[in-house]
């Protein structure tokens, strides 16, 4: 008769990942197997995101084969600088991002927290120097095509809400800028409630998010303020050529394309960036749970798939946007 | 002498012990990690999305009766077909055997515990349970007549509830690629040692196939729904005509994601016949490696065929005759299939029983569903065709003719290792007729009055056609009560049914090594790889009253039979 080989019972096959020493979900056989699934896992996974975003890239060729006038003119009403400055920050998190997955793999949990932390403020800042763009658009008028209504001869927006007026922010700006703020605050009380219960993990979490929205406001100031320089400076330079039609309020550049047309490039822009914004903040949210993980030192050079994964994303929603930026800020 | 009781435990009729007696809270279902238990979950919730989605089918065909009507009005006749198919297609057809039969089989097949994400998993069922809701929120609150497809401009005028059935549809689209993406990883990564690509079931291959067009399709319709919801509520102009967009380039989208889905829909339905047939007919598949390549050829050709659906849209001559072609070799991999399912029964041992039964009706239902795509798929013969009842009865003898017959037989090929009881087999091929009769009486004459002009989607009629559609009336009711009768016999099962071992049938695939149900872990015991067609392998155990991997039976005399009669009669 045989004998037959049975396996150990593995437990209630419950995933009790959060312990130390048993990262090993029960349905694996080896770190290694668990490792590359994760790995083939994430990267199909990246291929459904950039498949995501065809459909509005081949939209994007579709109006841009038709009307190349119309993408020619509309880019010049984005900020290259802006744009440019988005770049490089997104481009410096992607490093940091790159660093901290060694870091997991090293088992330095100490500076891959902090490294991931850096990622997250350069993600806020990026939305809001994002923010500080759409809000100067939204001021000109300039919306998806439906509502498009710029008139170079009209003037700014003026901000109509008390708070915006004492800031000398526009309405719009101030509107986007609430969520950010009640996060801000909401994550300071948290931290300091914590703090005082002397859960010094879950505090450590509310701090990196309070210090996370801080890049918020940080790129937002920043943004802003090369705005209004931008915007001064573009008013005395109309006043010099212009006279009086422009005088004081520079408003955009001059185009040919009739107005009802224009909106289409600005229907995508909002689309491909509204899209793009989305995939930053699911990514802010991500890294959060990662330093929270690296806070607890859960990395080893045997198991460092989780930072290795989001990482990933992470560089996809960096790739995207250098796609975005040429494709719609560089034209010209 | 009686076999080894720890034996028994392992392949016998496991009473006590299984994944469904671990725990019997309904948090642990509702929480469950299982693959198994997520299986059983979507078996149940497609169920239901079938029986909805089949009375709105029922409501129309009444409603067609007579030429002038029966009790709806035309814009109610409008909601009803677009219910039926929008709940129909996403909510039941696409995750139906993926899903259910998928989530329950796979990981036992490749001898694995669970899938390679379970969290995942479950994720995606969940994702199936809002977007569900979301279509019947779309359907109460303001219902929908856009069809299906979600036609741009009418999808962007109509006042119907198109905002909702569309993230519904974008909900379920995720949930579809979440679990395409877990199993393209398990079958990668969780196969056991020495089971090589081509040594596994070919269940696996189709869901493989499956599985990359889920996840290369399905973010397509994501985006595209979601310009469509932008479009709607905030007109930007990207479909909309009024605003300078274009209306076919959403056919376009669309399609690009739908005609794979037609085929998301279908492969897993022929991964199921190719183990019904090879396990009834107790022979080793025929062309093995054909029928798998054939599975990737056709998940391939799923993606450069989508523009047959515009010949009339008023795409380039030359694009139509390039997709015609393309379509047309869509042909040559389903015919691979079907002929090497007709050699693998030649000579073969077969057993009538109601898997089996059901796999002959989808050989004969598919056989005349995919040559009828021919006709359609040929330029000329598109254009008389194009949007009449010949196009509604192809594709209801693929979808309905192939993928549910085949859901059905696979159930009924897995339900005693689900559930470890036997269905009643003479009320099962009842069942099995019934759905099989009133399928032709209801779809036959369809093909006739699409060929005579019948338009589709049309709610009053002239009466030279009444003749057909009363036909097809009567034929649907005839179908609506086989499906009831072939659940009822189930549900019977798994309350009254005679108690099995692990392996009735005597098949040779992993999931038949676990005693019936399987325990929470699927194997307590080390795996003996097999061939999946070696049917060899397996003998008939009498005092378990079940098949036995031989390694594992006892000895035997010279006179002991290899192969009794399968159990189930």
């Amino acid at each position: 008769m045989t004998t037959v080989e049975t396996t150990a019972d593995h437990g209630d096959g419950h995933h009790d990942d959060h312990h130390h020493g048993e990262f090993i979900a029960h349905h694996f056989d080896s770190a290694e197997q668990q490792f590359d699934s994760g790995k083939l896992g994430i990267w199909v996974f990246l291929v459904t995101e950039v498949l995501f975003f065809s459909g509005l890239f081949v939209a994007y060729t579709l109006y841009r084969y038709h009307h190349p006038e119309i993408f020619v003119d509309a880019s010049e009403f984005l900020d290259k600088v802006l744009g440019g400055i988005n770049t490089v920050v997104l481009l410096f998190s992607s490093l940091t991002m790159a660093w901290a997955v060694r870091c997991a793999m090293l088992g330095q949990n100490r500076t891959c927290s902090r490294l991931i932390l850096v990622t997250m403020v350069c993600a806020a800042m990026f939305l809001g120097i994002k923010a500080v763009e759409y809000s100067h658009k939204w001021d000109l008028n300039i919306w998806v095509i439906s509502k498009y209504n710029y008139d170079s001869a009209a003037p700014h927006a003026e901000p109509a809400l008390g708070l915006s007026q004492m800031l000398g922010i526009s309405d719009y700006l101030l509107v986007l800028s609430i969520p950010p703020a009640i996060l801000l605050i909401g994550f300071l009380i948290c931290y300091v409630i914590f703090r005082s219960r002397q859960q010094t993990r879950v505090a450590g979490l509310f701090a990196a998010l309070t210090i996370m929205m801080g890049g918020y406001f940080l790129g937002a100031a920043g943004g802003k303020i090369y705005q209004d320089f931008q915007d001064a400076s573009h008013a005395s330079h109309a006043g010099e050529h212009h006279g009086e039609e422009h005088a004081g309020n520079y408003v955009g550049p001059d185009i040919n394309t009739s107005p009802q047309d224009i909106g289409i490039f600005f229907s995508i822009y909002y689309c491909m960036t509204g899209l793009h914004a989305f995939h930053v903040i699911g990514g802010m949210i991500a890294l959060s749970w990662l330093y929270y993980r690296s806070l607890c030192g859960h990395w080893r050079s045997d198991y460092f798939g989780p930072v290795d994964y989001v990482g990933l994303y992470w560089h996809l929603v960096d790739l995207v946007w250098i796609f975005l930026f040429p494709l719609l800020y560089l034209i010209n | 002498m009686t076999t080894d009781p720890q034996v028994a435990k392992l392949f016998g009729h496991a009473d006590d012990h299984n994944y469904l007696t671990v725990d019997r809270s309904i948090k642990s279902w509702l929480f469950t990690l299982d693959h198994k238990r997520i299986g059983i979950m979507y078996l149940v919730g497609v169920t239901a999305a079938l029986f909805l989605a089949g009375v709105f089918a029922l409501v129309l065909r009444s409603e067609l009766f007579t030429p002038t009507g029966l009790f709806l009005t035309e814009a109610q006749y409008n909601q009803m077909f677009t219910l039926h198919g929008a709940i129909m297609v996403f909510s039941f057809i696409i995750p139906s055997i993926p899903a259910a039969l998928g989530n329950f089989v796979l990981p036992m097949m490749l001898g694995a515990k669970d899938v390679a994400f379970p969290r995942l998993n479950l994720c995606s069922f969940y994702l199936w349970v809002f977007g569900t809701g979301f279509l019947l929120v779309a359907m109460v609150t303001h219902s929908l007549d856009t069809g299906w497809t979600f036609y741009t401009p009418y999808s962007i005028r109509t006042s119907t509830g198109v905002v909702w059935a569309t993230m519904g549809a974008f909900v379920l689209g995720f949930s579809s690629i979440f679990t395409g993406m877990n199993f393209l990883v398990t079958i990668n990564t969780m196969r056991p040692a020495g089971m090589t690509w081509f040594k596994m079931p070919l269940f696996l291959w189709a869901l493989y196939s499956t599985a990359i067009m889920q996840i290369l399709a399905t973010p397509v319709l994501g985006i595209t729904l979601l310009l469509l919801i932008a479009e709607r509520t905030m007109h930007i102009g990207i479909f909309d005509p009024a605003y300078g967009g274009d209306p076919v380039l959403f056919q376009h989208f669309f399609w690009f994601y739908s005609h794979p889905a037609v085929y998301i829909m279908i492969l897993p339905a022929m991964g199921v016949i190719s183990e019904l047939i090879s396990v009834y007919s107790h022979k080793k598949i025929f062309g093995y490696s054909f029928i798998a390549f054939s599975s990737v050829a056709i998940a391939l050709i799923s993606f450069l065929v989508w523009g047959h659906h515009m010949f009339t849209s008023g795409q380039s001559g030359l694009v139509a005759v390039i997709f015609s072609a393309i379509t047309f070799t869509v042909a040559i991999p389903s015919a691979v299939k079907v002929f090497n399912w007709l050699a693998t029964m030649y000579k073969g041992s077969i057993h009538l029983v109601t898997p089996m039964c059901y796999a002959l009706s989808f050989l004969f239902l598919f056989g005349i569903g995919g040559l009828t795509g021919l006709f359609l798929s040929t330029l000329s013969v598109d254009i008389h065709l194009h949007d009449t009842y010949f196009v509604v009865a192809h594709f209801h003898f693929v979808m309905v003719g192939g993928t549910l017959t085949a859901l059905l037989g696979g159930v009924y090929h897995w339900w005693p290792k689900m559930f470890g009881r036997m269905y009643n087999d003479f009320w099962g091929r009842v069942g099995c007729f019934l759905v099989f009769a009133g399928f032709n009486v209801t779809f036959f004459p369809q093909f006739v009055m699409g060929a005579r002009g019948m338009p589709r989607r049309y709610a009053r009629y002239d009466p030279e056609f009444e003749v057909f559609h009363q036909m097809s009336t009567v034929g649907a009711f005839i179908l609506g009560f086989g499906i009831l009768l072939a659940f009822g016999v189930l549900v019977h099962a798994v309350f009254r049914g005679k108690k099995v071992g692990g392996n009735p049938f005597g098949a040779a695939s992993l999931e038949w090594q676990s005693s019936s149900p399987p325990s929470h872990h699927n194997f307590d015991h080390k795996i003996i790889l097999n061939d999946p067609y070696d049917f060899s392998a397996y003998v008939w155990d009498e005092d378990l009253h079940t098949y036995i991997h031989r390694d594992f039976a006892k000895p035997r005399t010279p006179a002991d039979p290899e192969t009794v009669p399968s159990a189930g009669n």
